[in-house]
């Protein structure tokens, strides 16, 4: 669950380039929601995003995860909860590093890095089996290093490195928005496997109405810093795709 | 011959530093300059303890743990009052000079009839092999430290941070602990360098640290090069090459010199030397796009 207290932003506050990208909000996301997050640009909504994850302090309000005040907290110790697919492939993945490392890192989200050597054989086939399940063929390439891999299917692998470990949370900032239309087809597809398998609350920010219309089953629209719209499962399954549209126009 | 054997000697006490900088430039991205101040720091540690008469090994975990706080306080500088790596490092390293000064009481302090490491085991009357036996023991253990540390999680997740501190810190990784950890392993081994060519060579000087950066750093450049030619992915061999780039550093060094090149201009050739390192790929690279 994520619960927002009347939070909000403000990047250089008092100085003559001010800027307000979120203005006092309100909002509680369930457990088990995908909430899909639209707006354009400046709007807010990955001001909204990286407040949640932690990447950003509120300027004003409390920021509450699990019921759990978070407020304060870095991004790194939210991570107990959340685990994020980022915009840029590079930003989710380190490049120089083999799959099979990344996803030992990935296992440890909620855990101490302890001065152990985890990637063991039975790690090993843990991740191949873990892998075969995206039918990517990559099941034995897990020395491969990450950066040999192409965007799509590192955005792939984040997402199935998210639920190694404890997951609640997903946060999706834009996950396909560098990808060609077939990997970011497959990706989406993945990441709503994986919600409804895993029972995760989901947060996706995306540009694309398609995919705003095709998946989770709450949305919220963003303009100028504050929520404009808020529509519920029921009253999402009665819009047409032309509708989110004309949001827009 | 004689002169390649102590190039190679030198080579293998400076693969320290090589190690050192192999964690704070390829692991963690960070130029850290504090190593001229902490390669020092540790000789000079060294020098004031021996003649005072303390044991070889507390000098040795002095030294260490002296290198250890000077990177811890470059990351500190760096993380969390937010100076840019470069600055901080050069600001820890000016300090050093002070610190050293102060430790060494005066700029030179010479080890003259005080039992080093070098003469800790004697298993033959050839000194030279003696003191490389001492010191392939004690490389060998760093190498076999570093290469395990670096298979950990924890290592891990040191390798991540510099890699992609964006995924890191989504990992649960707090970046900031995890730089200043690296930055003391870093300068610890750096001292550990100063610790052994302190005791090879006799003596610490206040300015033996002078430029020795560059040295840390073409040794991984060379590392780097033959790494790339074998395409290694394994850490053991990555350090172990890093290593090996040390000597042959210093072995090249060596024959430059050996070629009736003024001493004076040993610095400049140096730095000539890590330019051409460095830039050779790049040219190559050019050529092939």
């Amino acid at each position: 669950m994520i619960k927002l207290n009347k939070v909000s932003k403000v990047f250089n506050k008092g100085k003559g380039n001010e800027v307000i990208a979120l203005r006092a909000t309100d909002i509680t996301i369930h457990q088990k929601e995908f909430v899909v997050v639209v707006g354009s640009n400046g709007s807010g909504k990955s001001t909204f995003l990286n407040l949640v994850a932690g990447s950003l302090f509120p300027t004003e309000g409390e920021i509450a995860l699990q019921d759990k005040p978070v407020t304060k907290l870095a991004e790194y110790e939210r991570s107990k909860w959340i685990a994020r697919v980022f915009q840029n492939p590079l930003s989710g993945t380190a490049s120089d590093l083999s799959i099979l490392t990344n996803f030992r890192l990935a296992a440890l989200r909620t855990k101490p890095k302890n001065l152990t050597i985890g990637t063991d054989k039975a790690f090993k086939e843990l991740v191949q089996q873990k892998l075969s399940t995206l039918k990517m063929g990559l099941e034995n390439k897990l020395d491969q290093p990450m950066g040999s891999l192409s965007g799509g299917q590192r955005q792939a692998l984040t997402l199935l490195m998210s639920v190694m470990d404890d997951a609640k949370i997903l946060l999706l900032d834009e996950p396909t928005a560098a990808l060609d239309p077939r990997s970011a087809n497959f990706v989406m597809q993945t990441a709503d496997k994986l919600i409804k398998e895993f029972e995760l609350t989901a947060v996706l920010v995306t540009h694309n109405l398609k995919d705003a219309y095709g998946y989770g089953n709450r949305i919220l629209q963003f303009s100028d810093g504050k929520i404009v719209r808020d529509i519920s499962e029921e009253e999402k399954a009665k819009l047409e795709l032309n509708d989110l549209f004309s949001w827009f126009e | 011959m004689n002169f390649y054997i102590t190039a190679f000697l030198l080579g293998l006490s400076l693969s320290a530093i090589a190690m050192g900088i192999f964690i704070s430039m390829k692991i963690f991205n960070i130029p850290d300059i504090t190593t001229d101040g902490s390669y020092t720091l540790g000789a000079v540690i060294t020098a004031v303890c021996l003649t005072h008469g303390y044991p070889i090994w507390l000098t040795y975990l002095l030294s260490v743990m002296g290198g250890a706080m000077a990177g811890s306080i470059t990351g500190f500088i760096h993380t969390k009052l937010k100076v840019n790596a470069l600055l901080a490092g050069i600001l820890v390293m000016t300090a050093l000079y002070s610190v050293n000064l102060s430790i060494l009481g005066r700029s030179n302090t010479p080890l003259l009839n005080i039992h080093n490491i070098f003469e800790v085991i004697s298993p033959t009357s050839n000194p030279d092999i003696n003191s490389s036996i001492a010191l392939l023991i004690n490389i060998a253990l760093l190498w076999t430290g570093l290469s395990l540390l670096l298979k950990t999680d924890f290592g891990l997740a040191m390798r991540a941070t510099g890699n992609s501190e964006s995924m890191i810190k989504a990992l649960g990784v707090n970046t900031d602990r995890m730089k200043i950890i690296g930055l003391a392993i870093s300068n610890g081994l750096v001292a550990t360098a100063g610790f052994l060519v302190c005791q090879y060579q006799g003596f610490a000087d206040i300015s033996m640290g002078i430029g020795i950066v560059i040295v840390g750093l073409g040794s991984v450049m060379i590392g780097e090069a033959l790494n790339h030619w074998f395409n290694i992915q394994n850490i053991w061999m990555q350090i172990a090459l890093v290593v090996l780039g040390a000597i042959l550093f210093q072995l090249v060094l060596a024959f430059t010199l050996s070629l009736g090149i003024d001493p004076n201009l040993l610095k400049m050739v140096t730095a000539v030397f890590v330019l051409i390192i460095v830039s050779i790929p790049q040219i190559r690279f050019r050529k092939q796009s």
